[in-house]
């Protein structure tokens, strides 16, 4: 059974449980300068690169990744949400970006091969790839709105090679979260396929998107619907909505997502809002409440955490919906669905 | 047409296309394409529902150009809102443009002209990328003119792509439309060849569209709008039934088909379907007529006065016409006195046969609120006409459906949308009785009770009413009442209706979104079978309303002192320079030509429901009829309002130094040496990321400053609405009071010009157009009493007393603090340049209390005016 094949065959059962936030963990352990540098050699200071720490301090991932997995995560995801050319640069490290996705693939696939060994439930393991800190729809320069940082060539290859190096490692998956720009994510898309016909086999894609108001568009001004219409060729295996905000105002745009997907849907809201000082203060039981509701009106298959959530909301939230029915894919009839920023559909 | 509306039928707008554009293409070839974006913009407004862009241009880089232009309409969000279609015949120019946009868009074109592999590569790119696909049927030996061949070409690029997995709903077949009428008779059935071979791919691709470019059909008429419009017209209605369902096509240089001169209509026919064989030849010779005419009806409009007399009458209530109208009700009379029936069966027959076919097509959208109360102007001068008749025949008076009591509540003087409603309800045969303005609860109750009405109704526009209407569903209650309420007007809402009007009283209580719904309202209530269901249902949605309000957790609220904490920082060292001129000044009476110079009219068509943005909602292919007819209506009022001077625009505005105090600020009135408060409320909400809580105090400097107020009014009305009741003419009553609060607007915006160049000056070189005022693209805000920066109406008696609005302007304030003469603004000057509007929103106890103790009231007063902003 491939891995696509094994998941859809797990989410008919129940609702899957995906990880919390690797950053936070990290913090935690206030690591120094010696432990994200280690014997690398490179020139720029690397403390905050958390991605390279899958090179320098892989017991350190190692151990948030089978924390994630005690608390009763069914998938992980790989440490590698900047682990791309254009993010490395601000560390001098973008010629590591194929070692540093490679060992954080295997660093993943390793704990949760070691779970799935012991009591026979699959693990699956998400390659992640964020958003890069660049844009393809956006100019940075307000004098010239036509101005772009980057092209579609440029963004796609950069996502080719980290998405390469996460299969090589042993992902399942490629998980394309916190979508601000709906052309980055169509640019991965492009570049997976350039990928799967690379490697002759299919590599199924994950979508995740994120708003950064509450009306529900994101940065590129897409509606969640249009969003939708706009990514739908990839055929995605899960689509849905991470980081924007906590659960409780993420709510309505993950029934409308569920209303509409023909595919799973995957949501892992924030730890809740920050507080004052910048915190997530959200108790795991009041996140767990939250998503339990959702559960209830069959919004969702797969649930996780994002900013602020840890093991112990990992935790709650997977007791608080086991044995809850998964949410049933709806059958929209077949119409052309097109997109600016908003849908557009026709009928067929 | 009608299948234009619908959304079955896109139109692609073909203006961004420098093959189809003269201008368009002038102004990329020059590198404008500040100007050139804005073509795109003026097409979605009009009503565009996908944006066609062609750069196919010898002379051009054509990849650069493509490129630049969709990175500058991706970042303009009323253009981008809607998808793009990358049109090119060169597929390195469409691939280029695919890795720019950010939507699903669709590519045009592509096909099998150099064989099925390169089709194929680029029909998996297109899949790649995430784009629907125009296919051209095109093969190797060339394009499709006859219907066997288009429909084979089509055919088997459906299995091909099919094949691929190429979804198909993404395709879009172009079987090419072509010239007819050229000359040449193997042209002749192009036409329907391509209508032909557009159902039978229909039927035999499943879900795919069908598209074409209209312009090419009329090619030989070139010259000769009137022809070219009606064969486009033509062509649509009959292909659209056969399945086309897109077309390239500028949707404001279309005619309704039933509107076309039928010898052209006819002619058109002929050619298109290739009816007979001197159809071209025909066509020609009729095209001559037509050279260099517009579209004209005057035939058509003397035509209809040969009619029968009953018929006669239909076409009048539905076009609204009341020239023959009392001579047309007395021929109906007579004739059926001959027949020795009575004269209640002129209104009874033919006249309510006219008003129920006109309230079939508002009904079903086929008509709109402007030429609904038209039509109910001419209804009521024939009833007019028939009364003294009835009235001596002594007989009963005609059967109402039912009997409704309507008032604007104490304290608002606001009636444009309560009479609309009433005329609706009118035309649908309810009897209505309407008590105007400023009703109080006792007046209306009596009413009610002694003409045995069947429902009441209440209308409001400012929010204290909402809080009058809570006063007399108490007064029903306590009444002992159970007949139905309906609540309406800007302010009302649904939820406000649940929370606290419905709760205080136990018959039937309804919120009423816009007239259109009134008669469904009423007629539900008023029906013996449908009424209990409805009430039900209302009840049981309020009280899940209710429910699910109290569910809900609010937005959290700092408390006063975080809120002030987190007051915006205003830089005060940009605060703005005294005013030039200091003091009030008064204005006893602009010059009114000047004000219609301003008129922001898109509120104007909002007034009578009818949805969008002017001057696009001129050409807006559903409510643009009506807009239009509307627009010329009330321009020839404006002509002469201004030239015969029937209203006055009177106004005063003042500066004063002050400082700010806390949230207050105060001003210092040198004269009369005393200083007067005014207390402002603070946002309590908290906010995200580093947005402040905004106070309108924030922008005034406490070492000293200076602010300005304003009140202007519109004078003169009441003499010409009496006229126009007395002639039984709504439409122009509400025309006229609906102007009238244009040229108040008008008035405020142009008065704050006068103040930024001139009074105070601060902006002596300002140079914006209308429409950038009404963006409001300008320095300084004036923000009114009782809108969402500044909510308290109990203000406004301060800004009166500083103003001297009574004696300087001839402005007057209800209990309500509504304004009299109703056509009026009021507000503040706040010059800094960080000066913006904002929404107070809810606030907490801690502040009510303090700003209660700063206004210098007790609590529940000051609850009273906020309550909106409490809850």
């Amino acid at each position: 059974m491939s891995a696509r094949e094994a998941f859809l065959a797990q989410a008919a059962q129940r609702i899957l449980i995906f990880d919390g936030a690797f950053g936070t963990q990290i913090q935690e352990r206030r690591l120094s300068e010696a432990d994200y540098a280690g014997t690398l050699g490179l020139s720029h200071e690397q403390k905050g690169n958390n991605d390279i720490l899958a090179l320098t301090r892989p017991d350190v991932i190692d151990a948030i990744t089978r924390a994630y997995l005690a608390a009763g995560s069914d998938m992980v995801s790989t440490n590698t949400f900047s682990a791309n050319r254009i993010s490395q640069a601000d560390y001098g490290a973008e010629d590591l970006v194929p070692a540093m996705n490679i060992a954080a693939a295997q660093i993943a696939r390793t704990a949760a091969d070691d779970f799935a060994a012991q009591d026979g439930r699959p693990r699956f393991v998400a390659g992640a790839i964020g958003p890069t800190n660049k844009t393809l729809s956006l100019s940075p320069d307000v004098e010239d709105p036509g101005f772009r940082e980057i092209d579609f060539d440029f963004l796609a290859e950069v996502y080719r090679e980290q998405a390469a190096a996460l299969v090589e490692g042993g992902a399942d998956f490629i998980l394309v979260e916190t979508v601000f720009d709906t052309l980055n994510a169509k640019a991965a898309i492009y570049a997976v396929r350039q990928l799967e016909r690379q490697l002759g086999r299919d590599v199924p894609i994950m979508l995740s998107m994120t708003l950064t108001d509450l009306s529900g568009r994101n940065l590129s001004g897409h509606t969640v619907e249009a969003f939708w219409h706009a990514v739908r060729h990839a055929k995605p295996l899960t689509v849905g909505l991470n980081c924007s905000f906590g659960a409780e105002q993420l709510r309505p745009h993950i029934q409308l997502l569920g209303r509409i997907a023909d595919t799973l849907v995957l949501a892992y809201p924030n730890a809740g809002l920050p507080n004052e000082l910048g915190e997530y203060d959200e108790l795991p039981e009041t996140t767990a409440n939250h998503l339990r509701q959702w559960a209830t009106g069959g919004a969702v298959n797969a649930l996780g955490g994002c900013c602020g959530s840890t093991p112990a909301h990992i935790a709650a939230i997977a007791q608080a919906v086991a044995g809850m029915e998964p949410r049933q894919l709806p059958h929209p009839p077949v119409a052309t669905r097109l997109a600016g920023l908003e849908p557009f559909t026709m009928a067929a | 047409m009608n299948e234009l509306s619908s959304s079955r039928f896109v139109n692609v707008g073909e203006r961004t296309n420098v093959t189809g554009s003269a201008a368009f293409k002038k102004l990329i070839m020059a590198g404008d394409y500040a100007k050139a974006v804005e073509v795109a913009r003026q097409q979605v407004e009009n009503g565009a529902q996908v944006v066609d862009v062609n750069m196919d241009e010898g002379l051009l880089d054509a990849e650069l150009a493509m490129t630049t232009f969709l990175k500058l309409i991706a970042a303009e969000p009323d253009i981008a809102r809607v998808p793009v279609m990358i049109d090119s015949s060169k597929w390195e120019v469409i691939e280029a443009g695919l890795k720019c946009v950010s939507g699903k868009p669709i590519v045009n074109s592509i096909s099998m002209k150099e064989g099925e592999e390169p089709f194929l590569e680029h029909a998996r790119k297109c899949m790649d990328y995430g784009a629907a696909v125009v296919v051209m049927a095109f093969d190797e030996t060339g394009q499709a003119d006859t219907k066997a061949r288009k429909v084979e070409i089509c055919e088997r690029a459906y299995k091909l792509l099919t094949g691929i997995g190429f979804p198909p709903e993404d395709i879009i077949f172009d079987p090419n439309i072509f010239a007819v009428a050229t000359g040449i008779a193997e042209h002749d059935r192009y036409g329907l060849d391509f209508i032909e071979a557009v159902q039978e791919i229909r039927e035999r691709c499943p879900h795919v569209h069908c598209s074409g470019g209209l312009s090419n059909l009329s090619f030989s008429f070139r010259g000769n709008e009137t022809v070219r419009r009606a064969m486009h017209s033509v062509f649509l209605y009959h292909a659209i039934p056969a399945g086309l369902d897109m077309a390239i096509v500028n949707a404001g240089q279309l005619d309704i088909y039933d509107d076309i001169d039928l010898a052209l209509r006819d002619a058109c026919e002929d050619v298109i379907l290739c009816r007979r064989e001197d159809a071209t030849e025909r066509l020609i010779e009729l095209a001559e007529s037509f050279k260099g005419k517009s579209k004209e009806d005057e035939k058509q409009a003397a035509e209809w006065r040969g009619w029968p007399v009953a018929r006669r009458l239909e076409h009048a209530l539905v076009k609204g016409i009341d020239a023959h109208i009392v001579d047309d009700t007395e021929e109906m009379r007579l004739a059926i006195a001959a027949a020795e029936g009575r004269p209640i069966e002129v209104i009874e027959g033919p006249l309510m046969d006219g008003m129920n076919v006109v309230g079939d097509l508002f009904g079903s959208g086929k008509m709109f609120l402007p030429q609904v109360v038209k039509s109910a102007r001419v209804m009521k001068k024939a009833v007019a006409h028939l009364i003294p008749f009835i009235e001596a025949e002594k007989d009963a008076a005609t059967r109402s459906k039912g009997k409704i009591v309507m008032a604007t509540v104490k304290g608002d003087v606001h009636d444009i949308g309560k009479n609309i409603v009433g005329v609706v309800l009118q035309c649908n045969g309810y009897e209505v009785i309407d008590l105007g303005v400023m009703v109080p609860w006792s007046k209306i109750l009596e009413t009610a009770r002694d003409e045995e009405a069947d429902i009441i109704g209440l209308s409001g526009l400012i929010t204290p009413s909402l809080d009058e209407m809570v006063t007399v569903a108490e007064e029903m209650q306590r009444a002992g009442m159970d007949i139905p309420l309906l609540i309406g007007g800007a302010t009302t809402s649904k939820l406000h209706t649940a929370l606290k009007i419905d709760p205080a009283y136990e018959g039937p209580v309804v919120h009423v979104l816009d007239a259109s719904r009134a008669v469904g309202v009423a007629s539900r209530l008023l029906s013996n079978t449908q009424r209990d269901g409805f009430v039900e249902e209302t009840a049981a949605e309020y009280s899940h309303l209710r429910d699910v309000r109290a569910g809900k957790t609010d937005s959290v609220l700092l408390t006063l002192e975080e809120a002030r904490a987190n007051g915006f920082a205003c830089d005060y060292s940009d605060k703005p320079a005294p005013p030039e001129q200091p003091g009030v000044h008064v204005f006893e009476e602009w010059d009114l030509a000047d004000l219609v110079d301003h008129f922001d009219w898109t509120p104007f068509f909002r007034a009578w429901e009818l949805a969008g943005t002017f001057p696009a909602i001129l050409e807006d292919e559903v409510v643009g009829d009506s807009a239009r007819q509307l627009f010329k209506d009330a321009k020839a009022m404006l002509d002469r309002i201004v030239s015969e001077k029937w209203l006055t625009a009177k106004g005063v505005a003042g500066f004063w130094p002050c400082a700010r105090d806390g949230d207050d600020v105060t001003i210092h009135r040198v004269r009369r040496e005393e200083h007067v408060r005014l207390p402002f409320l603070r946002q309590q909400v908290r906010k995200s990321r580093d947005r402040a809580n905004y106070c309108l105090a924030d922008f005034i400097d406490p070492a000293g400053d200076w602010i300005g107020g304003f009140a202007v009014g519109i004078h003169g009305i009441e003499p010409h609405i009496a006229r126009f009741r007395a002639d039984h003419d709504d439409y122009s009553d509400i025309l006229l009071k609906a102007l009238a609060d244009r040229f108040a607007e008008a008035f405020a915006e142009r008065l704050h010009k006068h103040v930024r160049t001139t009074l105070w000056g601060y902006a002596p070189g300002e140079q914006l157009t209308n429409e950038a005022l009404i963006k409001e693209e300008y320095r300084g805000i004036r923000p009114a009493p009782g809108y969402p920066a500044c909510p308290d109406h109990s203000l406004k008696p301060i800004l009166f007393e500083l103003l001297e609005a009574e004696e300087n302007a001839g402005l007057m304030l209800t209990e309500s603090y509504a304004m009299l003469p109703t056509a009026a603004v009021s507000g503040f000057y706040f010059a800094h340049p960080q000066a913006e509007y904002f929404g107070v929103a809810r606030i907490g106890r801690d502040q009510l209390e303090d700003y209660a103790q700063r206004r210098g009231v007790d609590a529940a007063t000051a609850e009273r005016w906020l309550r909106p902003n409490l809850d």
